[in-house]
Parts: C-alpha cells; structure tokens; sequence
C-alpha cells in the first residue's frame, strides 16, 4: 500500500480507500438516497445494521490484536460463548451489569491466556488451538447450563443530548446502550495504540519479523502472552453485549458463528481496526437488509436468510484474495523459537 | 503439530520384523503412548470436573463405561456412534496430511447424509444391490462435490480452508433443514416435524449381531486411505504438498490441483460417513441427528496422530464417550455436554504433546516427523 509521489493521483487514491472503502462509499451514498425515499426504514436498517456490527467489530478487534503479534485465533467464537454465558450468570446472581460485563470480558482474556499458553509456550499448532477453545467452550457451558434463569433487564440505550436528534446519523450512532459506543471507541483507541505508541509498533513488529524484534530487545513471548490475553477481553465483551445488551438471556450455541464471521471481517479490514470497522458496517448492513425483506414480505426460507451471513463471509474472503493486495502478518502463525 | 504417525506405518513393522513380542510391544507403545497417556489426564481432570459440579466421578464414569460396553446393545451403540467418526477422523487425517485443515468434514457428512436419503427412499424397484451402492456413491459424491468448493477456492482465490469450510458447515446445515422441510419433507400424515421420509429396505445396510456393516466399511476405507496415502504417486504428492507447498512445487508436483483433489477426496470420506450413518443407522435423514461429528473427527484424526489405522481405535473411544453419555445422565445425573469437555480436554493434550512428552519423559519428536499446517501467511 506504499504509495509514491511519484505514482498517479487516482492510483494514490486507489490504494489508499481500495475497493472495500469503494463498497462503503457506495454504501453511504445508497443510503442516503434511501434516506431521502423512505426516511423512517431507513433509519431502523441502519440501527439494525449497528446492532448487528457490534459484536463482529469486537470480535475483528481480538482476532486482529492476536494476528499483529503472530497469533492466529480461531477460537475467538468460543471466547464470545464464554463471555455470554459467564456475563450473564454473574448478572442473574449478582444483578449488577457492570460486574457481570467484567465477568464477561475477564472470562475472554482467560481463555486468550489458555490460547498464548498453547501457541506461544507449547507451541501448538494455533489453529487446533483455538479448535480446543471452540469445544471447551460448548462443552463448558453446556454443562453449567441452567435451564430458565433471567434477569433484572439488560443494559439501557443511552441518547447523547444533541448528537441524537440529528438526521440519519443521530438515531444510528449516538442512541444506544453502553457497550455499542463503547465497541466504537475501542476501534479508534486499537488504532492509535497499534499504529501511534511505542506498544503498537512493538506489537507488529513482533508479528511481521521476531526475530529481529528479539534481537532489539523486545520481549517476543511476552507480547504475544499480553496481547493475546487483552485480545481476548474484546471477545470477551462481544458476548457480554449479547447476552447483556443485545438478547438479555442465554442460550446453547447462541453466538452462532459470529466469531468466525468476526475472522472474515478481520481480513477484509485488512487487519486494521478501522478497516475492520468499516467491514463489519458493511456485513452488519447485509445483515440488516435480509431481515428487512422479510419484514417487507418478500417471502424468502429462512434457511436462504439464515445462510447469508455465511455466504457473503466466503464471497468476501474470496474477493479479498482475488483482489486484495494485501497480505496478513508475516509471522502469524508461526510458533517463535528463541536462538541456541 | 507433531506426530509419531511413521513408526506405526505397517510396512515397517515387517520390514524390521522378527524382535519377539517383547519388540513388537515396545514399538507399540512408542507409538499409542502419547495419545493414551492424552486420554488418562483428560479423563482425569473430566473428573475434577465433576468434583466442582458436585457429582461423584467414580459412579459417572462406571455408569458411562456400562452404557457403553455393558451389554450387546451398549457395544452397538458404541459401534453406532464411532461409525460416521471413522470417516470424519479420516477425512480430517487425510486432509491434513496434504497440510489441510478440514474443519467442513460436518458439512460434507450432512451432504451426503442427506443426498444418501433421497435416493434411498426417492428411488424404487431397484434391487439391494444396485440400489444401496448408489445411495453410498450419491452420498460419497455430494460430500466430493461439497470438499471440492474450499480447495477450489483456495486454489483459484487463495482462501483459507479453515474459514470456507466452517462458513461451508452453517451453510450445509440451511441446506439439509430445507430440504427435509421443503421437497424431500417426509409427507405422511402421522408426521409432523422437518424430516425425509423412510428409506426404502432395498437401500438399508444391515448389520452382523451388533456390528454394523458400516463400521466395517470404515475399517476397509481406513485400508484404502492409507495405501492411496503411501502406495501411491498421488497419495506422494499429496503428502509433499502437506510437508512443504514450495518444495513441491519445485519438484514438478501441481500444487493447485493437488490441494483441489486432497479437498475432494477428504469429502468423499466425510461423504460416506453421512451417507452410511443415513443407510446403515439412522435410517433417514433428519436435521441436528448428525451434528459434532465434524469437531469430533478432528479429534479422532489427531488422537490417531493422523494415521489412517489409528482412526479406528480412536473413533470406538469417542464413540464410546457419546454412546455412554445418555446413561451417565441418567443414573449419575451428570449432563452428557461432559463428553464434549473431555472430547476437548483430549484434543488439547494429544496436540500439546509437550506436556504428555514432559510427564512420561519422552524424546522430542525428530524433525522430519513433524507435520505443520498451513496458515494464513503461506497460503
């Protein structure tokens, strides 16, 4: 993506927006068009496409934070289903939200400590790895899963004054509870810690080329221990929020593949926290428009709606490899073996 | 991920032959002392498992062993569930040996399941012994066709398996619900909920006392992958793809055709596996009646160390695990998801074999033993 002076204008533009930011741009402009025809479903697609980009982006953030630092992490799914449930049992026995939110994010960053413990010490192949962490995680919380619990409520919208009566942008961004804006603000603060502090640029340097990283005296295991355990908080807070904000209870399996999709979405953001976010807006939207052509009454199975989510991952990942000229962490994957 | 699997390669047992039972023993337990000393601390710490929820482990474990050997039925069971395993353990074991991760072995056995039921009650007038071989090949083929579509992908696009064949499972298991709930619905008046109907008896495969013939395709299907796997120049390539996509290619081999194949191939295991547990055991299709077998054929293959006579073993284990679990819930009032923690707890040991090497003390594998997968930076 290194773009010369030298190089033509429009191709410096290119490489900078690409065909994803090329999608979003068309994206806002559909929508505003929309906005204009039918002003109401239009902002109720766009609240949906919010809510339903709120845990990819969370998820994208995980699996980013592990890949810029050598890690892979399929288990990310896993990690969501631990924080729901967790979140929500500390919720029904504590009934406080705050700590049950805790709960759930501290729940992710012990199971991202498990996964450091198995790519980085035992140097396991990362994959099975977090293979491991999907079946613990069904089976854990199958096992102490109890049938009928509810809970006081679940977390409130809270309307920004002003910002939320605006047109289009009031009613999407800034009225919603707690841990959507909360989701929002740690895609710009991943992007300043990774791309603006010493901590980031040590981060990727340990994913793109550890050894010499090591060499300067960066501690290889030690980043890939802590990011990997942090990364797992936002899965972590990916579960909280549906359990806590987004649904209010629990069930089996009722993350859904989200975290795998949150992967997907990861790649397709190039593995940046912002690109990311702009592609978990974009599946959030797709997303948001299938269950709006059922409301319409276009009648399609819900097996064809169900599947969406899922097809447009493989589309996307596809593309992303047919066109995107972009490449993942040089090191990811890669257990780091120190010298002698 | 490491694994032993050369020294339990047949050929070689023979060729250094004539050490006594003393040598074979030994060679033997070099070779299953990983994976069983894997099993023994995941079934271990199921047990503290079962402290923390309050439940006795000693009587859960007696009650899970009974429902699984206790009697002929408990052995059929057994038998039962460790069929369709045999085909998942070694479609994941057959992939992974060309360096792929087949986690879409659950959607291909759904394929095929689904697509064995079809001919198999769609079809009549045949006789058995045209009619059931079809069903077994149509299931083979949909589950070929449905493997083929992550190794096209990653051959033409570069997509990593890991994440078509998981969006692959979802999209398998909208494609079976709507079928068994649209045109292949079982129509008959008494039923009610998304199912096919009956197959017909000319496409059933039967069983001997409490043996299904299925299980005993699988143990002739474990003969067939490992010869293709190391008698034969595809089964060559295939292996030099896992061990080193460069080098292949340097050595002539076409990569993208292999990974296409080996994807293809995987499938038409998984394929038979749904399309045998349709035949030969269920008897129709019906959707969340065959669910997990994916996950757990991952585990199968790697507590097999990926080699294809050691899926048998370890999918009677993990068939066991299951095929117990209904009666452990039952008199020791322990939920039967403690076979899923233990099937995972056996993942984890059998992969981190640094911490089994450490307990028994063994050597670190030599380096050529090691089999790595491909990650997203190679692919």
């Amino acid at each position: 993506m290194e773009a010369t002076a030298s190089e033509p204008v429009t191709k410096r533009i290119w490489g900078r927006v690409g065909y994803g930011g090329t999608l979003l741009i068309i994206a806002i402009i559909a929508i505003l068009v929309f906005y204009f025809i039918d002003s109401l479903q239009t902002e109720a697609v766009l609240a949906s496409a919010i809510r339903q980009s709120t845990p990819l982006i969370l998820g994208a953030l995980c699996g980013l934070l592990g890949e810029r630092t050598g890690v892979i992490n399929i288990g990310i799914e896993g990690q969501m289903l631990s924080g729901a449930f967790v979140g929500f049992l500390v919720s029904v026995y504590t009934g406080n939200l705050v700590l049950a939110i805790f709960a759930g994010v501290l729940t992710g960053m012990l199971l991202g400590t498990f996964l450091a413990l198995m790519s980085v010490t035992l140097k396991m192949d990362q994959i099975i790895g977090g293979t491991v962490i999907n079946i613990l995680a069904i089976g854990l919380t199958g096992f102490f899963y109890v049938g009928g619990l509810s809970t006081e409520g679940k977390l409130r919208a809270i309307p920004i004054p002003f910002l939320s009566d605006l047109p289009i942008v009031g009613k999407t961004f800034f009225n919603w509870p707690p841990l959507t804006y909360l989701a929002i603000i740690l895609v710009f603060v991943m992007h300043y810690v990774l791309f603006y502090t010493r901590w980031g640029l040590r981060t990727r340097s340990v994913g793109e080329h550890p050894r010499a990283a090591d060499t300067v005296g960066i501690n290889v295991f030690a980043m890939r221990y802590i990011n990997v355990t942090l990364a797992g908080g936002f899965a972590g807070l990916a579960g909280a929020f549906l359990t806590l904000e987004a649904v209010g209870s629990f069930e089996r399996g009722m993350t859904n593949g989200r975290g795998f999709v949150a992967l997907a979405v990861m790649i397709f953001g190039r593995w940046t926290p912002l690109g990311a976010w702009g592609a978990a807006l974009l599946f959030g939207l797709a997303l948001a428009l299938t269950t709006q052509f059922q409301f319409m009454g276009i009648n399609i199975p819900h097996q064809f709606t169900g599947m969406f989510p899922y097809v447009l991952t493989i589309v996307v990942v596809a593309l992303t490899g047919l066109f995107g000229h972009f490449r993942p962490p040089a090191a990811v994957g890669q257990p780091y073996e120190t010298e002698g | 991920m490491t694994t032993d699997s050369s020294s339990l390669e047949p050929e070689k047992g023979t060729r250094n032959g004539r050490v006594g039972i003393g040598g074979w023993l030994k060679r033997t337990w070099l070779s299953i002392r990983i994976p069983v000393v894997a099993v023994l601390l995941s079934l271990l710490i199921g047990a503290i498992v079962l402290i923390i929820a309050g439940a006795n482990p000693i009587e859960a474990y007696l009650a899970l062993l009974k429902g699984a050997f206790g009697s002929q039925v408990a052995l059929r069971r057994t038998l039962e569930k460790a069929t369709p395993l045999v085909f998942t353990g070694l479609a994941v074991a057959f992939a992974f040996k060309g360096g792929l991760f087949n986690i879409g072995a659950q959607g291909q056995l759904l394929l095929g399941a689904i697509v064995a039921a079809a001919i198999g009650f769609g079809i009549s007038g045949l006789p058995f012994i045209i009619h059931m071989p079809l069903a077994l090949a149509g299931g083979a083929l949909a589950g070929a066709m449905y493997g083929a579509i992550p190794g096209l992908l990653k051959a033409w696009t570069g997509a990593h398996e890991v994440i078509t064949t998981i969006m692959l499972n979802f999209i398998a298991i909208n494609i079976t619900d709507y079928l068994a709930d649209g045109i292949w619905k079982d129509t008959s008046a008494s039923n009610i909920i998304s199912r096919t109907p009956k197959i017909l008896p000319s496409a059933e495969i039967p069983s001997i006392a409490f043996v299904p013939i299925g299980f005993l395709v699988g143990i002739v299907m474990a003969f067939v992958t490992w010869y293709v796997l190391y008698k034969t120049t595809l089964g060559y390539e295939i292996r030099t793809v896992g061990l080193s996509s460069h080098a292949a290619k340097y050595a002539g081999i076409r990569v993208a055709a292999t990974i296409v194949l080996t994807m293809t191939l995987s499938g038409v295991l998984a394929g038979m596996g749904g399309a045998i547990e349709t035949l030969g055991i269920v008897g129709r299709f019906q959707p969340g009646f065959n669910l997990n077998l994916g996950f757990d054929g991952i585990t199968v293959a790697l507590l097999a160390r990926t080699n294809p006579f050691g899926v048998i073993p370890a999918a009677i284990l993990l068939g066991a695990l299951r095929a117990g679990a209904g009666r452990m819930q039952l008199y020791a009032g322990v939920p039967s998801e403690i076979t899923d923690i233990i099937a995972a707890l056996m993942l984890f040991f059998v992969s981190a074999d640094m911490i089994v090497r450490w307990i028994i003390r063994a050597r670190e594998p030599a380096e050529e033993e090691k089999v790595t997968l491909s990650t997203w930076g190679q692919s």
